[in-house]
């Protein structure tokens, strides 16, 4: 069944008007009326069989207040609470953003690239009063969901296995498909979560692997050492929890215990990463599987795990979720034995189900999606829920998380909410109302203005490919590994076995040579037949005209008087050749601080 | 006023003028600075210190290296052997550094509390413990700060990490970040290929849009970015590049150190000293031997540090620089005593040693010690601020320093470190 998403209003009227066959018409009154409805809208529902269609007969107008949050209660809800915490500090936000940066920050952050040259246009010279959650319906439509899927494909992929390719034991191809499937259909946050635990099966997509699961890739190269990265991973990613140092001690600043890590870590003892080869000595894909468990004793009934204390004792764990509910402590996978009996008990669904239940589940990724929309998390660093690290908002964090839970993690609902809240549409020039604001600062943050943030070097790379107009088949895997070698540049590995790496891409010097010289920019400022520039520089319209295209295509605005002063300048010293001064004014344009920064 | 100064030896004009100017930026009173010029002028051309961070990622077994304990249980199979410093004896799989450890000393009374890779990376390269809401600066960072002045003719970046990220320059800002190389001495994107007339007029351009988004007071990284390109722009012009070509080198020297990433990584660290660069990281990672660790340090990673390391040591002590330049060798931790199952050892904080020399350290000696199994420090334990700060020293950088990090809040330079007092005479 598909339903319209909730809106707000107060239905004045409803009636039946008429019912034939399997087809039942309604008349409807709301008032306001919701954003995209406007008197004899239609709108369908099909259920069972049924299809009621709802004229929209009348309704009053929303206000400007009631626009503010598009008639969605959860819009509303951030905003009432953003704007008490602006109260409470004394706080002035600063204005709205205009139409073309909001335009740019909604493309850059829903579908990872810039808007084209057309579709900031087209955005801009939008008149309707439902512009924005209109556009952001497109966004997450059908429309865009291949730039959809790519863009959180590569969000995912970095926090799921990082961005160092060395890894022999994971597939990113084959993490990638899952991913882009998951994000293409848009599947609950819960059952995302659930297949990425418990995932078993091949995790590269040969034609000769039985049982390809992309899905496996997560788990399956941070399984050895008894899966010491898997349970700080997991608890990190979905749970918010920083376990990792109390594998070796009991934390000395939260609240954090020695067994609590090795009691989750109880939880992946089952699972197993094999190496298949094929003829030859080469890996050709690796296997996660469930095996029993004999438990470090060799009891499998009663299959425990033993640690070590810092004083040198051992001390035994089974498995106990972190808020303390423990699960059987059979080490069997389950199954029926010949007397009938039922034993076992499938230790990675088992936690699962637990995450699912947990508050800590909707916390953590509605604390990670904020941040992702709104360049800061309620908590530094985002991931780190613990209680030592109290969030900025927490009755915003706990109602955005229940609400979330209560739209059955549905993940383009939670992007709709944040996008077209009040903060998100602020101007990121801060005024004196606001300016000592700053989280660079070390302050928590309040949101009074949108915090600047460079792009990340899949942005970037997206973004060139829209801003030069490059004909691309985006969100192909040959696509992906493109991008992927151009990102190697920029990565570094730090030589440990849990395979932490980092980016240079960080506003540094290389990242400056990137952009001045390398190849990508020169294929973005290439003045070769039928590329963007060319067909830039052969257009019928004044220099003038010429050069506000190149400003609307990278930067969504028009160029300043100065700024047409200082391109002028270019067709002096390039003696009317219109096409190789368009060239130097798109590199300044596409090296500009306002181009690589999400403003 | 005018004062006529003869040009100390070996220093051209220009040279002298930039020192001027790097003075005169510290406001230090015109007569004042003459007459330090006057004390050093002989040697002002070659006094500029610098400092080497050998950087083992990963976490080094020490006690497998610098403090053997051969016999107890927790020993390992490796044998010691004497060293060129009385009373010192390293590992037998390092003879070449057993020739230099007159040159160097070693501590071995390291204890500090971070075993997790990230976290203990981030203490030893800044002296803090992670903080939410504060990012320190690294040392590389630090000790570029605090040198710049007395290079200020470097037109290269005064921070070179090779093969390694580093941690960050924190709240000093981009300008003290690190500048990655491969150990190639490979910089990535130098070539324009247009000339440097219209280079130029493409960066009066791009400075029109840098500057209006700067004046919209939207934010510190718009005015970051900035300063990042004037960065750039000096060194793609610039003669000193040079010093990255690593490759020029002539066989025999590649060969002295190795034609290993980390032999030709220390071989350019000696390039970037030479050309006045402050600080160098040169990363060897790798050290993560959770399982059969022996044969991979006898086989694999101490040849490859006994050749390298050595051959840093004594070629900077040919060259005479090595009197003005610091080398420090240390991982984020080190690994457990005891032997794991899989013939491994674990990360291990309590108990480790670094190695020092150079610049104004003491050289030959050993401090501190470990107990008999190597699970306890038997001396004063000394931690992450501790070796910041006696490096600090080394490079007579006053550890009165105080920095203000972006919140407003003072920060003393090495979190207050105390000097390894022994490191001294």
């Amino acid at each position: 069944m598909v339903l319209p998403r909730p809106v707000e209003g107060v239905l004045t009227e409803c009636r039946q008007v008429s019912a034939e066959g399997s087809v039942m018409v309604w008349a409807i009154e709301i008032s306001p009326l919701p954003p995209g409805f406007r008197e004899t809208s239609l709108r369908l529902i099909r259920a069972a069989g049924l299809v009621v269609v709802f004229v929209v007969l009348g309704g009053r107008m929303a206000s400007p207040a009631e626009q503010d949050h598009f008639g969605i209660p959860q819009v509303k809800f951030i905003n009432e609470q953003i704007s008490s915490s602006w109260t409470d500090a004394g706080l002035k936000p600063s204005e709205a953003a205009t139409d073309g940066e909001w335009c740019r920050r909604v493309y850059l952050d829903v579908i990872g690239r810039i808007p084209s040259l057309e579709e900031v246009r087209a955005y801009v010279a939008d008149s309707s009063s439902t512009k924005r959650p209109d556009l952001v319906d497109r966004l997450l439509g059908d429309e865009f969901v291949d730039d959809y899927a790519r863009n959180w494909t590569d969000v995912w992929s970095t926090v799921l296995i990082g961005r160092d390719v060395g890894n022999e034991m994971v597939s990113r191809p084959g993490m990638r498909q899952y991913l882009r499937r998951s994000f293409s259909k848009n599947i609950p946050y819960d059952r995302f979560m659930e297949e990425l635990v418990t995932a078993t099966g091949a995790n590269a997509n040969r034609k000769d692997a039985d049982g390809f699961n992309g899905a496996v890739n997560f788990l399956i190269g941070t399984l050895a050492e008894d899966g010491v990265q898997a349970t700080a991973k997991t608890a990190q990613i979905f749970l918010g929890l920083q376990v990792q140092c109390t594998q070796c001690h009991n934390h000395p600043f939260n609240k954090g215990k020695q067994n609590q890590f090795w009691e989750l870590n109880a939880f992946f003892r089952q699972a197993r990463a094999l190496r298949r080869f094929n003829g030859s000595r080469d890996i050709q894909w690796i296997e996660l599987v469930d095996e029993d468990f004999p438990g470090e004793g060799g009891n499998a009934e009663e299959a425990e795990l033993y640690y070590e204390l810092r004083n040198g004792l051992m001390k035994v764990a089974y498995p106990v979720f972190v808020d303390g509910t423990e699960i059987s402590r059979s080490g069997y996978v389950p199954r029926t034995l010949e007397s009938g009996e039922n034993i076992g008990a499938h230790r990675r669904r088992e936690l699962a189900s637990l995450i699912k239940a947990s508050p800590l589940m909707a916390k953590a990724i509605v604390n990670r999606m904020w941040g992702h929309f709104l360049g800061y998390g309620f908590t530094r660093p985002a991931d780190d829920l613990g209680e030592h690290n109290p969030p900025s908002h927490p009755e915003l964090l706990d109602g955005l998380s229940e609400r979330f839970r209560q739209q059955s993690f549905d993940l383009k609902e939670l992007i709709r909410w944040i996008v077209l809240s009040r903060p998100y549409a602020l101007s990121s020039k801060a005024t004196k109302g606001n300016h000592r604001d700053d989280p660079a600062l070390g302050e928590q943050p309040k949101f009074t203005h949108f915090y600047l943030r460079q792009m990340r070097a899949e942005e970037l790379y997206e973004s060139l490919l829209t801003a030069t107009e490059a004909d691309q088949t985006r969100g192909s895997e040959d696509a992906a590994k493109k991008k992927d070698q151009w990102l190697s540049q920029f990565i570094t590995t730090f030589g440990t076995d849990e395979g932490d790496d980092a980016t240079a891409f960080n506003g540094s010097i290389p990242q400056v040579l990137m952009m001045f010289n390398g190849d990508l920019i020169k294929q973005a400022t290439n003045t070769g037949k039928g590329g963007f520039l060319d067909r830039v520089a052969n257009a019928k319209m004044k220099n003038a005209g010429k050069i506000t295209t190149l400003y609307q295509a990278a930067l969504a605005r028009n160029p300043s008087a100065k700024e047409v002063a200082a391109a002028n300048e270019l067709l002096v010293a390039r003696k009317g050749d219109a096409s190789g001064a368009l060239q130097d004014i798109w590199w300044a344009v596409l090296n500009s601080n306002e181009f690589i920064i999400n403003h | 006023m005018s004062i006529m100064v003869d040009l100390p030896n070996g220093m051209n004009r220009r040279h002298f003028i930039s020192h001027l100017m790097g003075a005169a930026a510290l406001a230090v009173p015109a007569a004042a600075f003459t007459t330090t010029l006057l004390a050093n002028a002989t040697d002002l051309k070659k006094r500029h210190k610098s400092a080497i961070l050998l950087w083992m990622g990963g976490g080094p077994s020490t006690m497998d290296i610098w403090d053997l304990k051969p016999g107890a249980p927790t020993g390992g199979p490796f044998k010691q052997i004497a060293t060129s410093a009385d009373g010192i004896a390293i590992c037998e799989h390092m003879p070449l550094m057993a020739k230099q450890m007159h040159q160097m000393s070693i501590v071995r009374s390291m204890s500090t509390r971070e075993a997790d890779h990230m976290r203990g990376r981030y203490a030893m390269h800044t002296g803090y413990v992670p903080n939410p809401n504060v990012e320190h600066p690294g040392y590389g960072s630090v000790v570029a700060h605090e040198l710049a002045a007395q290079v200020a003719d470097l037109e290269i970046p005064p921070f070179v990490s090779v093969g390694s990220g580093s941690v960050g320059p924190g709240f000093l800002g981009m300008t003290w970040a690190p500048f990655q190389v491969d150990s190639n001495g490979n910089v990535r994107n130098l070539d324009t290929g247009i000339d440097p007339s219209r280079l130029e007029q493409r960066l009066k351009m791009l400075s029109t849009i840098e500057n209006k988004f700067i004046d919209e007071k939207r934010g510190g990284s718009a005015e970051d970015h900035r300063k990042v390109l004037d960065k750039t722009v000096k060194l793609m012009t610039s003669k000193q590049m040079s010093a990255f070509q690593v490759m020029q080198e002539s066989k025999e020297a590649q060969e002295k150190y190795g034609t290993t990433g980390f032999g030709r990584g220390c071989l350019l660290a000696r390039r970037l000293v030479e050309a006045g660069v402050p600080f160098i990281e040169v990363d060897f990672g790798g050290w993560d031997m959770h399982a059969d660790i022996f044969p991979a340090l006898a086989d694999r990673k101490l040849p490859e540090l006994d050749r390298a390391m050595s051959a840093l040591v004594s070629d900077l002590a040919d060259r005479g620089l090595l009197d003005d330049t610091a080398i420090i060798w240390m991982g984020e931790f080190s690994r457990t005593p005891t032997i794991n199952g899989g013939g491994g050892r674990d990360h291990w904080a309590r108990s480790w040693s670094v190695v020092v020399g150079g610049a104004g350290f003491k050289r030959g000696v050993v401090v501190g010690e470990t107990s008999s199994d190597g699970k306890e420090v038997a001396t004063e334990p000394y931690t992450s601020q501790d070796v910041m700060a006696s490096l600090l020293k080394s490079l007579d950088i006053s550890l009165e320093t105080t920095f203000t990090a972006k919140n407003g809040r003072p920060m003393k330079i090495a979190n207050s470190g105390k000097v390894i007092k022994e490191l001294f005479t």
